[in-house]
């Protein structure tokens, strides 16, 4: 691995005290950093320097605080999952809710963060990209809110898979801009977000959904979504007196996963499983899965795990969830792989499509597709685990958007 | 020192602009730049930028988009481009060429090996429209082993504090990019722009070029009144791309277009 900048601290101690990262210019030892054109570069900075007066701001949290509690709901529940712990007979599992989330997904938990830093930066034009539809829906949710304008790229071909989401994002007043280029998908409307930021960058306001992207992306949407594991730590002491054994979460760009790890981090003894989308399977090619079977490279602003041919291009991604259909993922998670300290594994498309309907007959609650990864991995875990023994699923979100591509699986017309 | 050094010390003993078309590398298709190039050269062109395709190229508008996804269909990447280069050389060994586009190619290739093969294969610059200068030093340090320049973009949000520290790590000329916006954009303000240049130059001795709006005779003209290049990327792409099927009225095309912004860069 390249050591690119005289300030990405690479050395091994970092193993011990990974919670300190990122570096001061975005390095995940070799990982992150700001990979933009000349124009960002400033909007960057001056976005950094904003995220961390507020980051210590006491008004501003209390800001946040009171918002995640009235408008979002929050704490979301930590839910022993009785009936599918007994039926695995190993390791007592626990669901954190954050389809209880308003919006139904943990993806608002940064929004509001991020639309809170919009108003005090002075910023009036809100810009988000969307894959699932999620973040797009919970960026117009705080669009509306604040009453910020609201514009939401998105692929074409998601349009078509997550209709439901997109007329949602219209009643709350956001226009969704259907992105054409390349494979249609989330990071194509990646793309275009950047290329609207850097033409509007006075009034605009980027919403990046997930922990990729240029500094302070990553360590910004991380922080953000870090009140998941903050909140499932506390919970899982007060119902259990103990921390969990292993978390389990899906890893797409990988936003809910870290925000359950890093609170976790440096407690030694849990173990932390992130879970990729697997496709058609690994060995087919036709997956979502670079930290299982892609290769480091630079995209979207940040050095990570990729999907990439021998050229350097990005390839095309397979998922049957839109929200983990995409060729690379956050920077820190491409740390946490190298250093050991989180171990991904991958999931097929039918297997977290048999886990989505094991939940939902089994506990009477209906996962989104994404979600549904990391409950199809603790069919495998759980039962190798003693009875005493505890797991932690990020329960990302609320099924409800998956309807249509689950009744079109089966051949069904809704 | 190499090509761009001595061709910008030349057009300025000449008291003449630099103009620098930009092309993408096997657009329409890859047997057609070799003498696209030849032809720019011909008519005028004293440095080419030659686009590296890239499946997720950011920074470009529509124009330069479609353009990549052409040259990508024929499956053109990086290595593609270098045996390019090397043909080229064998006939031009004086136009410096600039290679342009994003980081990722670069990267799988190794930047050790990348630095080399471009060496040998006559490249004299690369501009890496994604890798800002805070990211640069070990790519930079092995270019610096072949003496190969590099490019690095200016841009109207850039603040005296980075001006600083992109004047230190460019070499061969500065980018300035005229516009906040993508390739292809089209609210270039003069005025604007020639105050910045004024500024920039107070920060260094590199000659400024200027790109990002420039679509004819008229804005060549005018920008390059207080600049020592002239960027032109998406109006000559754009007539590339209007005469895919017809290769040789393409030729003639590109050469009339670069000949005339040539006469009206060295009207004075």
């Amino acid at each position: 691995m390249r050591n690119t900048s005289s300030t990405a601290n690479t050395s091994s101690a970092d193993n011990d005290n990974q919670i300190t990262l990122p570096d001061a210019r975005g390095h995940f030892g070799p990982y992150g950093g700001r990979f933009v054109a000349e124009t960002l570069m400033g909007p960057l900075e001056e976005l950094t320097k904003a995220y961390e007066k507020y980051l210590k701001d006491p008004e501003f949290n209390a800001e946040l605080e009171y918002e995640l509690k009235h408008y979002v709901g929050r704490p979301s529940p930590l839910y022993h999952a009785r009936r599918w712990s007994e039926k695995l007979g190993g390791a007592q599992i626990y669901l954190k809710r954050e389809d209880l989330n308003h919006t139904g997904a943990h993806k608002v938990n940064n929004t509001v963060g991020q639309a809170l830093l919009a108003q005090r930066m002075g910023k009036t034009r809100i810009i988000a990209e969307t894959g699932a539809g999620q973040h797009g829906v919970a960026s117009a949710t705080v669009a509306a809110r604040l009453g910020l304008e609201c514009i939401v790229y998105m692929g074409s071909e998601d349009i078509k898979r997550q209709s439901t989401n997109v007329f949602r994002m219209k009643l709350l007043g956001a226009t969704v801009v259907a992105v054409e280029a390349g494979s249609k998908t989330l990071k194509d409307a990646l793309n275009e977000a950047m290329r609207d930021w850097v033409t509007n960058v006075d009034n605009t306001f980027y919403i990046i959904g997930t922990v990729a992207g240029p500094h302070p992306y990553p360590a910004m949407v991380r922080d953000f979504q870090a009140v998941i594991g903050r909140e499932a730590r506390e919970q899982c002491l007060e119902m259990t007196g103990k921390l969990p054994d292993a978390l389990v979460a899906c890893v797409g760009g990988g936003s809910n996963a870290i925000g359950l790890f890093y609170p976790f981090i440096n407690d030694k003894s849990v173990r932390l499983y992130g879970v990729e989308a697997g496709g058609e399977g690994l060995e087919t090619g036709h997956h979502a899965a670079p930290l299982n079977a892609g290769s480091p490279g630079v995209l979207h602003g940040n050095r990570t795990y990729l999907m990439e041919d021998e050229d350097g291009q990005i390839i095309e991604t397979h998922s049957v969830s839109a929200g983990l259909d995409y060729p690379g993922v956050g920077p820190e998670h491409a740390w946490l792989k190298d250093s050991g300290r989180a171990t991904y594994v991958a999931i097929n498309d039918d297997e977290a499509m048999a886990a989505f309907h094991n939940l939902t007959r089994t506990e009477g609650i209906m996962p989104a597709l994404e979600s549904s990864h990391a409950l199809a991995y603790v069919d495998k875990l759980a039962p190798d685990m003693s009875r005493d023994e505890i797991i932690v699923i990020n329960l990302s979100g609320r099924g409800d958007k998956d309807i249509q591509t689950v009744a079109a699986l089966k051949g069904i017309t809704l | 020192m190499g090509r761009i050094k001595d061709c910008f010390e030349n057009l300025k003993a000449g008291n003449k602009k630099a103009l620098i078309p930009f092309i993408t590398a096997g657009d329409p298709s890859p047997d057609i730049t070799l003498p696209l190039l030849n032809t720019l050269v011909e008519n005028g062109a004293d440095i080419i930028e030659l686009g590296v395709p890239f499946s997720d190229p950011m920074a470009d508008g529509p124009v330069i988009q479609r353009s990549t996804e052409r040259a990508l269909k024929h499956k053109i990447g990086l290595h593609n481009v270098l045996d390019m280069v090397r043909e080229f050389r064998k006939t031009d060994q004086k136009t410096p060429l600039i290679l342009m586009g994003y980081l990722n190619p670069v990267e799988i290739m190794g930047y050790d090996s990348f630095a080399k093969e471009a060496n040998e294969a006559g490249v004299d610059g690369v501009l890496l429209v994604d890798m800002p200068p805070e990211e640069s030093d070990a790519l930079q340090a092995e270019l610096k082993k072949y003496g190969i320049d590099q490019v690095f973009l200016l841009s109207p949000t850039t603040s005296d504090k980075r001006l600083d520290v992109v004047c230190a790590k460019a070499s061969g000329f500065l980018y300035y990019v005229s516009l906040k916006g993508v390739t292809g954009s089209n609210q270039l303000n003069i005025s604007d722009v020639s105050e910045k240049i004024g500024h920039i130059r107070q920060k260094t001795e590199l000659p400024i070029g200027v790109g990002f709006g420039i679509k004819d005779a008229e804005s060549a003209k005018s920008v390059s009144a207080f600049s020592d290049a002239v960027i032109v990327g998406s109006s000559l792409v754009s007539l590339i791309a209007d005469l895919t099927d017809k290769k040789d009225e393409m030729l003639i095309e590109a050469g009339k277009f670069i000949a005339g912004l040539r006469t009206a860069l060295n009207v004075t």
